[in-house]
């Protein structure tokens, strides 16, 4: 989310003058209420296209496991449908995949506790590169020289349960690291808001009832113990909205 | 380093603690300058309603929260443990930019027990030393409730309390808590409505002679006009509360209470995006002269100034009082010194109800949505036989069901595939939990220091943690969760699932922003940092906000508390302090 913050700054430079900022040797100063009208920071959207972070290999591959975590069945479309693939490449493409933020600096010692969180030196994005690049090489071996996405839905299904397990780690292969991070991140695409690149016309938030950003349900209360039938909205609105209003 | 003109205060940290401090002394006709390091938030821009309610943005991705790449704290259960960094945020969230970690609280605004101030006292004369767990450091406050009673007022009435008051000069009202102290007045505004759980709870335990009430909210029920002409909206219950800003304006905050006028008076000014780096002192050591901050280009400079108050966060109050020697630094070996002294937490709770039939709909809510009930809280209970101190106060929330974090599925249920969908879907609307917020007491190898190893961006040791979960802890939030589970079969959970805390303490799930202690308040300079004005016992002239100056954490959120000790204080200084500048407040 730096991308905001950084614009932000430029703003805040270019407009010393117009709400109160003192543009002298301290220049961060702030006397009076500096509202700015018409002033927001929204994130930026995630739009279809190509891959900004995976190879197509790389690609095929997440898009074939996001799409067994959460396949598509009786209740409704999967994790490829849903977008989860672009959504993790985008996050990996941005400030996520850099680690932007993180506290990065070493020593990163080599058996921390479990108490003590997050200590690896790779950002997300080389934890990517890396565990795709040993998945890659782990399926060659045990399903006759495939690729990942050339696998059944059933051979999947067997792969990750053994990455899950920890039954597929190996020197070069931290199997049950890769399937945290990519089941994360699948989750997250899932429910997150569409303007992310997943949850393609809010069908996480159907699947589940989560009716998104309206963000005033007061009449809630009076109808308790009640299935809330208004459709949900997202920061983009709804489909139908778009279609109509024929926004570009 | 360029050297500014000097100022009657400075102000370090523009959070809540900053903005009541520099109000208060604004209209004491001082010359303030409060030097946040975070960036300017302002409702209208920063909390806008097209683009606040993002969980991704800001309940997952910290938006809101100072960046570990700025700050962050290294961690630790034991002595012999070699801490590590605190690389990405997890048990708690320090907050960043003006309004600090009040934009985004959840909202609960609570007055402590009367005997959660002289704890160790009343313990003593009750059940006898006998009943202190081992190795403990559990202090009295050096205050009493009496004495803060009128500045829980004030700042109750400063943000609008939505609640029902319970103890009304000594007369027990309907509704209300009737374990709290007394107060002056009722709440200025009605309590939140409740949704289906609450009233499913309030059935259960008063059932089961529980008296439930209100959780005493600072996201209000109605339209509000504070004593200061600033007026807040009524909440929505949008459900995008804790870990977000309000754009309502309908959660207090510095932004919905105090900025709108503090900003606009000519005696203020705020820098921001200025990170304070340390406390300048006078040549013996016994005056703060000024602070020294680093602007965003990286330029340091000198801002001089009579009065020195330190308002940031509870971590980085302590650290700046490690860095630039003010008070002496605890030791953990021999007991001795004072600052990063009695770090506490707070031992929480809960206890999950999966039912059939019921549609709480919990994506409706607000940050303080809920019914309480203090029957096993602080020594409301006889404690006699149950080798623990402290206790929990017992809440049923609706705060939200926001869908990347708030997915309830039963134990066993597989994280991925067909099954994992069908729980997901089926259990999303029809789960509910009843939660403790339990006292952490005081011990002597729980505390902060500087960092042997890791360092901040500026080159400078971070703060070290040094923090477990006691078996005192652990015995109190086990007994007090066994109080819950009944309540939880009475609501009617087809099944039920019981999280007492334990240790150890784990920097990774989010537990609660209650850091407490480090910079305690007392009434000995041998045994406190601060006297119970928070003025530093060795250097007058510099005073030490927020939950810092816990002793020890009570089984309540601390904000509450936090904005009475800053009115008390505020009203020390300008009352007292100013007529004879530069003297202890209490004499040692």
């Amino acid at each position: 989310m730096s991308d905001e913050r950084l614009s932000r700054r430029t703003l805040l430079a270019a407009t010393t003058a117009l709400f109160g900022l003192v543009g002298t040797a301290d220049a961060r100063t702030v006397t009076g209420l500096p509202y700015l009208g018409n002033e927001v920071y929204p994130p930026p959207e995630a739009r279809p296209g190509p891959w900004l972070f995976f190879t197509a290999d790389e690609g095929a591959a997440i898009e074939a496991i996001v799409d067994r975590l959460i396949p598509t069945d009786d209740l409704g479309p999967g994790g490829k449908e849903a977008g989860c693939a672009i959504f993790i490449d985008r996050q990996l493409a941005g400030p996520y995949g850099r680690n932007e933020g993180m506290y990065m600096q070493g020593p990163f010692p080599a058996n921390p506790l479990p108490t003590q969180g997050y200590q690896n030196q790779l950002t997300f994005a080389e934890q990517y590169r890396r565990g795709l690049a040993g998945l890659t090489a782990h399926v060659a071996r045990n399903f006759g020289n495939r690729k990942p996405h050339q696998l059944s839905a059933e051979e999947m299904d067997r792969l990750l349960t053994s990455m899950e397990k920890r039954e597929a780690n190996s020197p070069e292969f931290n199997g049950s690291a890769l399937f945290d991070l990519i089941h994360n991140n699948t989750m997250e695409g899932f429910f997150a808001d569409p303007i992310y690149g997943g949850n393609k016309d809010m069908m996480g938030w159907k699947l589940i009832g989560f009716p998104g950003t309206r963000y005033d349900y007061r009449e809630v209360f009076d109808k308790l113990n009640t299935r809330y039938n208004r459709p949900p909205v997202s920061l983009l609105g709804r489909p139908e909205w778009n279609k109509a209003g024929g926004r570009t | 380093m360029r050297r500014l003109p000097r100022k009657d205060a400075v102000i370090v940290g523009l959070g809540w603690t900053g903005a009541i401090m520099g109000h208060e002394l604004c209209q004491a006709g001082l010359q303030v300058v409060a030097l946040e390091r975070g960036p300017w938030r302002d409702t209208a821009s920063d909390f806008n309603i097209g683009t606040a309610p993002d969980e991704l943005r800001y309940g997952i991705r910290n938006d809101l929260f100072v960046r570990p790449s700025q700050d962050c704290v290294t961690a630790r259960n034991t002595m012999d443990q070699v801490a590590l960094p605190i690389r990405r945020w997890g048990s708690f969230l320090p907050g960043n930019g003006v309004g600090g970690a009040g934009i985004h609280w959840n909202g609960h605004t609570w007055r402590f027990l009367p005997s959660d101030f002289n704890i160790r006292s009343h313990y003593l004369e009750r059940y006898g030393e006998g009943i202190f767990p081992e190795n403990h450091m559990i202090q009295d406050w050096g205050i009493s409730y009496d004495e803060l009673e009128p500045y829980y007022d004030k700042f109750e009435y400063l943000c609008g309390i939505s609640g029902t008051a319970g103890n009304v000069n000594g007369q027990i009202q309907p509704g209300g808590n009737p374990f709290e102290g007394w107060r002056q007045r009722g709440y200025p505004t009605p309590p939140l409505r409740m949704q289906h759980a609450q009233n499913m709870f309030t059935k259960a335990a008063t059932e089961l002679g529980f008296k439930p009430f209100p959780l005493p909210s600072a996201n209000l029920s109605q339209a509000y006009t504070n004593p200061l002409g600033v007026t807040q909206g009524p909440c929505t219950y949008c459900g995008f509360c804790e870990r977000f800003g309000c754009a309502n304006y309908s959660k207090s905050s510095a932004q919905t209470t105090i900025l709108p006028v503090l900003m606009r008076h000519p005696g203020f000014e705020a820098r921001v995006q200025c990170e304070v780096v340390r406390v300048l002192k006078s040549g013996d050591g016994k005056t703060a002269t000024g602070v020294v901050y680093v602007d965003e280009t990286g330029e340091e400079w000198e801002q001089p100034a009579d009065l020195v108050i330190l308002a940031a966060y509870q971590l980085w109050n302590v650290r700046l009082m490690l860095y630039s020697g003010i008070g002496r630094p605890y030791d953990p070996n021999s007991g001795e010194g004072v600052v990063g002294k009695n770090y506490a937490y707070q031992a929480n709770s809960a206890v999950n109800g999966f039912f059939d039939n019921q549609l709480f709909n919990s994506w409706a809510g607000a940050g303080s949505l809920g019914i309480t009930a203090d029957e096993y809280n602080g020594d409301n209970f006889d404690h006699t036989g149950l080798n623990f101190v402290g206790g929990a106060n017992i809440n049923c929330t609706t705060f939200h069901a926001r869908p990347i974090s708030a997915r309830p599925i039963p134990p066993g249920t597989p994280r991925w595939g067909s099954a994992w969908k069908k729980a997901t879907r089926d259990n999303y609307l029809t789960t509910q939990n009843i939660g403790s917020q339990g006292s952490n007491m005081s011990y002597r190898d729980c505390y902060l220091d500087l960092d042997p190893t890791y360092k901040d961006r500026l080159g400078r040791p971070l703060l070290r943690m040094t923090f477990d979960f006691k078996p005192n802890e652990e015995r109190m939030s086990a007994y007090v969760t066994s109080k819950m589970e009944p309540i939880m079969r009475a609501m009617g959970a087809k099944q039920i699932v019981s999280n007492p805390k334990k240790g150890p303490w784990s920097v990774v799930p989010y537990q609660t922003t209650h850091n407490t202690g480090g910079a305690i308040m007392g009434d000995n300079p041998r045994t406190s940092a601060v006297n119970k004005y928070l003025q530093v016992w060795d250097m007058p002239n510099v005073f030490v906000m927020g939950a810092s100056a816990f002793p020890q954490n009570a089984g309540y959120n601390p904000t509450g508390t936090v904005g009475a000790l800053t009115y008390h204080a505020a009203d020390a200084i300008t009352k007292q302090y100013l007529k004879n500048p530069g003297q202890p407040l209490v004499q040692a």
